[in-house]
């Protein structure tokens, strides 16, 4: 447990990614199985005790401290796992706590009625660190900042295997994971995994460069897409059940029921998720109403239909036909289609153009008329390939809209750029004020950022704690993909993906864009 | 008990002299060199000798109009009031004021803590009737480790990372001299670099009879030369343009404050060392118990959790909601600190 300890708390506090790597991958190297892949499921989400709540653990405190006292503390901290590890009044570790995997045994098999003393002697037990980490491991509520992609690519470095080799394996493992780790060491072959039942890493695309790409490109060998608005997803139907997984491989299929409940037949299938009705695409924004939800809201389920757009074919049944090329995979899912009719997906079409010219035109108008992001360009003979290969699928989104804004806020960054002011906020006129219309922080040279910030520490005129107020003078351009209207901004618009486009340092003010100017980028979408 | 001789604004009525006043008074009576304790402009000021040799570096040799030094434990009597300073073990010279009036004892905390530290005058425990104690760390979740352990970890980053520079926040006094002694008494003995706003004040401890053990300016360094180097500064300087000069430094804190992680993560500490020259949860109210007063007026933090602890004690108290500006510990943004080595 110390060294479990001592890893959360770098973790934790760390801002440095490839640190946050090298002590993973470390502490994997180091630790004995089953410990290791306890830790690893802890870190990744995939462990949680069914009769170890938060609440429990509150209990057990309060019979030990003042509830007023508590409620006050819990008050100042504001992390309920933290203030339990602080507020502990009983410290007698001289016997050291259980290794992960006896804590583990002990979680699940002690009683509800037992819980409550061993918990207590287990926070007794513990140094002040490890009381910290004991907490967090007891309740699966870590909230130190780690993504399951960060554990997966510490196992990579330890092992030397590649990435997209565990991310295969992934999803078919069981904790405590002793078949990946004896894999990942040398001391057995790759897991045997259930093919169709599982995620499988995406292929992805590079941007296309207009200047250099396009002169090289023969139109003849590509096929052309909509580049849809929603987000990617895998879909895999086996056996009369639907999975349905996002980009990083999150399982999201208990938040679309309507998706999952209607779709028949046996395939891995690669497409975009989107909501509208009789698959009419409608705004992102409406779709963010349906992200992040553990279960689908009752009412979303009629206002915002789900359906997936698809585009590609990985496995037909229990084939694996990722290693033919495009044309081929599209006359099999084509195929597929035409035998399982369905009514929550379909498919995307095929965008007939003659040369570049012609295609540039199809995005320009796809944009202006039907606010689509662009196009995908992918190469007839190339494979399915995972992860980002160089050269087989283009994305050429449509041109970014720019706006002159003026500075206003700017704050401090983290990590490398914690004494550069570098995130910062900017808004346009509304009538003889300023409103904020969203915030940016990259899109500038390191060299301009020294500019920036020097600027920015010369031209406060207020501080609220991280954050500098300026004197309203420094105009961007900023670049963005859409504006949506917004009733969480003064301004009543959001920018998505806005960037620092260019420092108009020549710029007055009093030239920069106004709210009425932002309204035709609204019309557009 | 009756009606004590000290007002709630911490005037001491028979003698009209005030105990850390926030405005100029004619008459101050300083705990110790913070300057949420000790400002400028007073008329008379009595003090420990550390005490007025702190508030004159810091503010002027004419920063009050008199300065009268008063040793420890050496009663002074003005008028029928009898005066005498008690350790607090706060910082160098930080004192208690003990104050006697027709048979009444009252004890004026000022800051405290009771750990050893070798660079203040170790706490004496004063008994009273009435007690007016500090509140900095005055809830549960404040429990100090030993100030050892975080040193030790201190060390252990160091020689993890020898390329890097490990540059510690830590207020320019008191707690700067602690952290180079501590450091010193775990056996570090390379030169500790410091921050141009620390030098003047490490002096006065050496000149005042503390050994630090040799000391250098990070000013005129360069960037290998600090690379596995121990470096001080001000909290607020270790995140601004003055830490860029360090090579791919760890940001550490010194400070009762890091105990709670998620503030160290919030506010990009990566080392949070659990450092404290303030009495914890445990300290404030075993030393309420001891001073065996029956009346408790609590100020200078969080007052809430205290009172209701000595209400539940069977205790009269209050809290005093003094509101000070704030330094040292007490937290505030001490932004301009940073900036005066440019």
């Amino acid at each position: 447990m110390r060294r479990f300890a001592q890893l959360m708390e770098l973790l934790a506090l760390t801002p440095s990614r490839n640190r946050k790597i090298e002590a993973l991958a470390e502490y994997f190297r180091s630790t004995p199985d089953p410990d290791r892949g306890y830790a690893l499921a802890i870190l990744t989400g995939a462990l949680t005790f069914k009769n170890v709540k938060p609440a429990i653990l509150r209990d057990v405190v309060l019979a030990e401290v003042d509830p007023y006292l508590f409620g006050l503390s819990y008050d100042y901290v504001g992390d309920l796992g933290e203030t339990i590890a602080l507020i502990w009044p009983h410290h007698g570790g001289t016997e050291p706590l259980p290794s992960l995997s006896d804590l583990v045994e002990l979680f699940n098999m002690t009683s509800k009625a037992d819980l409550p003393r061993l918990i207590g002697s287990l926070l007794t037990r513990a140094s002040i660190n490890e009381r910290w980490a004991l907490v967090k491991f007891a309740t699966g509520a870590l909230r130190i900042g780690l993504s399951a992609r960060l554990a997966k690519t510490a196992l990579a470095d330890m092992s030397g295997k590649d990435l997209q080799d565990i991310e295969e394996v992934w999803n078919g493992l069981t904790v405590p994971y002793t078949d990946l780790f004896d894999w990942l060491t040398g001391k057995a072959e790759r897991p045997d995994i259930d093919h169709t039942a599982r995620f499988h890493p995406l292929m992805l695309s590079n941007p296309i460069d207009e200047e250099k790409d396009l002169e090289k490109l023969d139109p003849a060998d590509f096929v052309a897409e909509w580049k849809w608005d929603g987000i990617r997803v895998q879909l895999i139907a086996s056996k009369g059940k639907v999975s349905l997984f996002s980009r990083t491989g999150d399982d999201i299929a208990a938040a679309f029921p309507d998706v999952t409940e209607s779709v028949f037949g046996d395939a891995v299938l690669d497409g975009e998720l989107l909501v509208g009705p009789d698959f009419e695409p409608m705004l992102f924004n409406d779709l963010q109403q349906r992200l992040n939800r553990k279960v689908a809201i009752g009412k979303h389920l009629a206002t915002y239909p789900a359906f997936v757009r698809v585009y590609d074919m990985l496995f037909e049944g229990v084939d694996d036909i990722r290693s033919l090329p495009w044309t081929e995979r599209r006359r099999h899912l084509e195929a597929w289609f035409a035998k399982n009719p369905q009514t929550r997906i379909d498919l995307s079409p095929v965008l007939s153009y003659r040369d570049w010219n012609d295609l540039a035109e199809i995005r320009r108008r796809g944009a202006a008329d039907h606010g689509h992001e662009g196009v995908m360009v992918k190469l007839r003979s190339a494979p399915y390939v995972p992860g980002r290969p160089k050269g087989l699928w283009y994305k050429w989104k449509r041109d970014p809209n720019v706006v002159d804004a003026i500075l206003m806020y700017a704050q401090r960054g983290h990590g490398k750029r914690s004494s550069f002011y570098s995130d910062y906020t900017f808004g346009v006129w509304k009538g003889n004020e300023i409103v904020p219309i969203g915030k940016a922080y990259f899109g500038f040279t390191d060299e301009e950022l020294k500019q920036l910030d020097k600027w920015v520490r010369n031209n406060t005129v207020a501080s609220f704690g991280p954050v500098r107020e300026v004197s309203k003078e420094l105009v961007f351009e900023v670049a963005f993909d859409s504006a949506q209207q917004s009733g969480r901004h003064k301004s009543g618009i959001a920018l998505r993906f806005p960037r620092i486009n260019r420092i108009r340092w020549d710029k007055p003010a009093t030239e920069a864009a106004t709210i009425e100017d932002m309204q035709i980028f609204l019309a557009a979408t | 008990m009756p009606t004590p001789f000290l007002a709630r604004d911490l005037r001491v009525i028979p003698i009209d002299a005030y105990i850390d006043p926030p405005v100029p008074r004619a008459r101050a009576i300083i705990t110790h060199g913070h300057s949420d304790h000790a400002r400028s402009g007073h008329g008379a000021v009595l003090a420990t000798p550390d005490t007025i040799a702190i508030m004159k570096a810091r503010y002027g040799e004419d920063s009050a109009e008199t300065f009268q030094p008063l040793e420890f434990d050496t009663p002074l009597v003005v008028d029928d009031v009898t005066i005498t300073l008690k350790p607090a073990g706060h910082i160098l010279g930080s004192a208690q004021v003990l104050l006697e009036h027709q048979g009444q004892r009252i004890v004026v905390t000022g800051d405290y803590k009771r750990l050893p530290d070798r660079t203040a005058q170790p706490f004496e425990l004063a008994e009273c009737d009435l007690l007016v104690t500090e509140a900095t760390f005055g809830l549960p979740v404040f429990q100090h480790p030993n100030p050892q352990d975080e040193v030790a970890r201190l060390l252990r980053s160091a020689a993890t990372f020898p390329d890097r520079a490990h540059v510690i926040g830590c207020y320019a006094l008191g707690k700067a001299q602690r952290m180079i002694a501590l450091l010193r008494d775990a056996g570090y003995d390379a030169p500790i670099y410091l921050h141009g706003a620390m030098i003047r004040l490490c002096e006065l401890y050496v000149e005042r009879g503390i050994p630090l053990g040799l000391l250098k300016p990070t000013l005129g360094t360069t960037k290998s030369e600090l690379a596995g180097q121990i470096v001080i500064a001000p909290p607020s300087a270790i995140k601004d343009r003055w830490s860029r000069r360090l090579p791919d430094p760890v940001l550490a804190v010194a400070s009762g404050w890091m105990s709670v992680k998620q503030r160290a993560r919030q506010s990009g500490v990566e080392l949070p060392l659990v450092i404290s020259d303030h009495a914890d949860w445990n300290e404030l109210r075993e030393t309420i118990a001891e001073t065996g007063a029956s009346k408790v007026w609590v100020t200078h933090g969080r007052e809430d959790a205290l009172v209701y602890h000595c209400r539940q004690q069977g205790l009269e108290a209050e809290p005093l909601n003094i509101r000070a500006f704030e330094e040292g510990e007490d937290q505030g943004d001490t932004e301009e600190q940073g900036e005066l080595e440019t």
